[in-house]
C-alpha cells in the first residue's frame, strides 16, 4: 500500500549537482576544525566566540523548523484536519532543522565528543541546558512523529501501530518541548544583560521568541511546500496556503503588542528614534518581519494568489532571520577592540548543512509516502489515533 | 563571607610580575605579540593570558598620568558564567572563587558571551581546545597558599584577605587620602559585588572598565528559568485540554473543522 511514487515530472540534474557541491565544499572546513582548532578557519575570536553558525543554523534554524510543531499541533490536538497533508513535510522539515543544528553545534562546539556531559553533570539552572536537553528531545519526537512515512514505506506493520497509538501524546510532547525550547533561547539572551542591546534585550525576550517562533511555523511551512511543490511538480491546496497565510497576521499581531509592551517595561521606547546606528535594525526587524506581513496577509485579495501568500510568506521568514541575527549578533556587543565577519568557510558549513537538509528532503519526496492528499491513497496513513 | 583581593591602582608600578607569575604557576606560554608602541602587552587577554596590567595614558584633574588596572576574571558573588554553563563546568565556590573544571567543560563558549566583564578566553588554535580564565589560584588557596599574582607583587598594590575586611581597608585608603583616588570601590557592588576589589585615582569607566548595574545580571535569566517547570505542567495539561475538547465535538458529529479537500478526503 500507499506506494505513492511521484511522477517524475522535472529533472533537474543542475540543482541536484550544485547541492552536493555544497555538502562536499561545507565538508574541507570540517576537516581544518577538526586538525588545527576553530581560529585556523573561523573569524570567531574572544571578542566574537558566538557567530554565525549560532546566529544561522542555531538561532534561525530552531525558529524556523517551528513549523513541526504548529502544524503537528494544529492536525493533532486541535484537529485542524485541512491541513493535515502539510503536517508530515512540516515534521520532516522540522527533524532536518535540528538535525541541522546538532550537526552545525558539532563543529561549533569546542570539544563536541564530551557533549554527554550534559547528562551527566547537568546545570539545571543553565538556559543552554534546558535548550540543550530540548533540542535533543525533541529530535527523537519529531523521528518517530515522521517515523510513520518510513514504516508505510516498508509495510512494517507492528511499529507502526505502535507509533499510531502513541501518536497524540507524542504531539503534545513535542508541543511542551518546542515551548520550553524556543522561549529558552531567549531566556539564553537575559544572561547577556551588559551585552545586548537595549532595544532588544526587555525580561520578556523568552515570550517574544516562543511568539515568533509560532508565527515563522506557518509562514515556513507556506514556503517550504510551495518550493518543494514547484521543483518536484505537486502543488499544495489554496485552501491550505490561505488557511495558513490567515493566521500569520493574527500571532504576528500579538506578538507586536508584546514586543512594544516589552520595551515599554524596559523604558527602551525611546531608543527606536534615538539609538543609531541600531534603531534601522529595529525597524527594518518590525517592518519587514511584522508590519508589512500583517497588512499584506490581511488583505483578501492578496490572500487570493497562491503567489502572493508564497512571497509573504518569505517575508516573514526574512523578518524572523533579520530578528534572530539582530539579537544574537548584531545588537550583542563585542568586546573592545575586536570585529567579525564571518570567514567564507563559516558560510560554507552553514551552506553545506542547507544543502544536506534539501537532499534528504528530495530523497523523502522521491522514496517516501510524503502528501497524504495524493489522489489514489486509501486509508490515509497517520490520521487515526487509536 | 569568602576571600577577595584589593587591587591598589596608586601602588601598582607597572612591573607585570603577577602577569609572569600567574604564567608561571599555570603553565601558560606565551602570547605571540608585535610592537604595538606601548608597554603594555600582549594587547587583549588571551587563553595563555589570563591576567595583564592594562597600561592606560590621560588626562585626569589637569593632570597627565598612567594609570595601571590589572585585570583578570572578578569572581563574582553571583557570576553569570556559573549560571549560563550547562555542564556546571564553572562554580562559585563558598569560599569565593569560581572555579572552572576541565573535565566537564564541552567547548559552548556561553561564558563568554554572558561574562558581563568579558574575561573567559577560549584556546582558539588547537584541535581540543578549553576555556581559560584566573581561577583565583583556587589550587594553591587550597593549600594555605595565596595566589601566585598577589605573592609575587613587590609594592604591596595587591591585598589578600578576606573580602568584607578588605571593602573596610579599602574605605579606609580613600578617607585617608581622599585627593589620591576615586570615591569609588570598583567591585564592591558592581553586578551585586565581586571578590576582586579595585582602587583607582581615576573614574574606572576612563581605564575601560565596564560601568555596570548594581543588580547580578543573572536575575531575569533565573527568574525565566524558574517559570520553565509551571509551563511545562500548563502546556501539557492545555494542550491534553484542547485535544480532548476538539475529539469530542469531532465525536459528536460536528463538522466545524472538517473540510474536506479538494484532492479527496483525509478522513476514512
Amino acid at each position: 500500500m500507499n506506494e505513492v511514487q511521484l511522477p517524475q515530472k522535472r529533472k533537474f540534474p543542475t540543482g541536484l549537482a550544485v547541492l552536493t557541491a555544497l555538502v562536499v565544499l561545507g565538508l574541507i572546513p570540517v576537516v581544518i576544525r577538526y586538525i588545527y582548532g576553530l581560529g585556523a578557519m573561523s573569524h570567531l575570536s574572544d571578542g566574537r566566540p558566538w557567530g554565525l553558525w549560532i546566529s544561522f543554523d542555531l538561532y534561525c534554524g530552531v525558529a524556523l523548523a517551528a513549523g513541526g510543531f504548529t502544524l503537528a499541533g494544529a492536525v493533532y490536538v486541535f484537529r485542524l484536519e485541512k491541513f493535515h497533508s502539510v503536517a508530515r513535510p512540516a515534521v520532516l522539515t522540522a527533524f532536518l532543522g535540528y538535525t541541522l543544528v546538532i550537526l552545525a553545534l558539532l563543529v561549533d562546539l569546542g570539544q563536541p565528543w564530551f557533549i554527554w556531559h550534559i547528562f551527566v553533570s547537568p546545570n539545571i539552572h543553565s538556559p543552554l541546558f534546558e535548550v540543550g536537553i530540548c533540542v535533543v528531545s525533541y529530535t527523537a519526537v519529531l523521528a518517530l512523529e515522521f517515523s510513520p512515512a518510513v514504516f508505510e514505506k516498508f509495510n512494517w506493520h507492528v511499529p507502526l501501530k505502535v507509533v499510531r497509538a502513541i501518536q497524540i501524546p507524542l504531539v503534545i510532547l513535542g508541543v511542551c518541548l518546542s515551548t520550553l525550547h524556543q522561549s529558552s533561547l531567549g531566556s539564553m539572551l537575559l544572561i547577556s544583560q551588559t551585552n545586548l542591546h537595549a532595544l532588544w534585550y526587555t525580561p520578556i525576550l523568552p515570550l517574544l521568541f516562543l511568539n515568533s517562533a509560532i508565527a515563522v511555523g506557518p509562514a515556513m511551512v507556506m514556503f517550504e511546500s510551495t518550493l518543494t511543490g514547484k521543483a518536484l511538480g505537486h502543488k499544495v491546496s489554496h485552501e491550505i496556503m490561505e488557511g495558513l497565510g490567515k493566521a500569520i497576521p493574527v500571532i504576528l499581531g500579538i506578538y507586536l503588542v508584546l514586543k512594544i509592551a516589552g520595551m515599554g517595561m524596559n523604558h527602551s521606547l525611546g531608543l527606536i528614534f534615538t539609538a543609531y546606528p541600531y534603531n534601522l535594525y529595529w525597524w527594518a526587524e518590525i517592518i519587514i518581519g511584522i508590519i508589512t506581513p500583517i497588512v499584506l496577509f490581511t488583505n483578501k485579495s492578496f490572500r487570493k494568489s497562491d503567489t502572493c501568500l508564497f512571497w509573504g510568506a518569505a517575508i516573514v521568514v526574512l523578518g524572523l532571520i533579520l530578528n534572530r541575527f539582530n539579537v544574537s549578533m548584531f545588537a550583542l556587543a563585542m568586546r573592545p577592540g575586536y570585529s567579525y565577519f564571518p570567514s567564507w568557510m563559516e558560510f560554507a558549513i552553514s551552506a553545506g548543512l542547507v544543502a544536506d537538509s534539501m537532499l534528504v528532503i528530495w530523497l523523502a519526496y522521491r522514496l517516501l509516502p510524503m502528501m497524504q492528499h495524493e489522489p489514489g491513497q486509501a486509508a490515509a496513513p497517520g490520521t487515526t489515533a487509536r | 563571607m569568602g576571600v577577595g583581593v584589593l587591587y591598589d591602582a596608586t601602588k601598582c608600578i607597572g612591573c607585570r610580575g603577577c602577569q609572569v607569575a600567574c604564567k608561571q604557576w599555570n603553565q601558560r606560554k606565551a602570547d605571540q605579540t608585535s610592537n604595538t608602541g606601548s608597554l603594555e602587552n600582549p594587547p587583549q587577554m588571551t587563553a595563555k593570558t589570563v591576567t595583564k596590567i592594562r597600561f592606560t595614558e590621560l588626562e585626569y584633574n589637569g593632570k597627565f598620568q598612567t594609570v595601571f588596572t590589572k585585570l583578570q576574571c572578578m569572581h563574582c558573588e553571583h557570576p553569570a558564567c556559573a549560571e549560563a554553563c550547562p555542564v556546571a563546568a564553572l562554580q562559585k565556590r563558598p569560599e569565593g572563587p569560581v572555579t572552572y573544571d576541565d573535565n566537564r567543560c564541552f567547548g559552548c563558549r556561553y561564558c563568554m558571551v554572558a561574562c558581563p566583564f568579558g574575561i573567559p578566553n577560549f584556546d582558539w588554535d588547537t584541535p581540543i581546545p578549553w576555556i581559560r580564565k584566573c581561577t583565583f589560584c583556587f589550587d594553591r588557596q587550597s593549600g594555605g597558599l595565596k595566589p601566585a599574582c598577589v605573592t609575587t607583587c613587590p609594592t604591596g598594590a595587591l591585598k589578600y584577605g578576606n573580602r568584607d575586611e578588605l571593602l573596610v581597608e579599602a574605605r579606609a585608603r580613600i578617607t585617608a587620602a581622599p585627593a589620591s583616588y576615586v570615591d569609588h570601590i570598583y567591585g564592591e557592588k558592581e553586578v551585586g559585588g565581586t571578590s576582586w576589589l579595585l582602587l583607582s585615582p581615576v573614574p574606572f569607566d576612563k581605564v575601560g572598565l565596564p560601568k555596570l548595574q548594581e543588580e547580578p545580571v543573572v536575575i531575569n535569566a533565573e527568574r525565566a528559568m524558574s517559570m520553565v517547570p509551571p509551563v511545562l505542567v500548563g502546556v501539557a495539561a492545555l494542550m491534553t485540554g484542547f485535544y480532548w475538547v476538539s475529539k469530542r465535538r469531532e465525536q459528536n458529529g460536528g463538522k466545524k473543522n472538517q473540510k474536506p479537500e479538494k484532492q479527496g478526503a483525509v478522513k476514512k
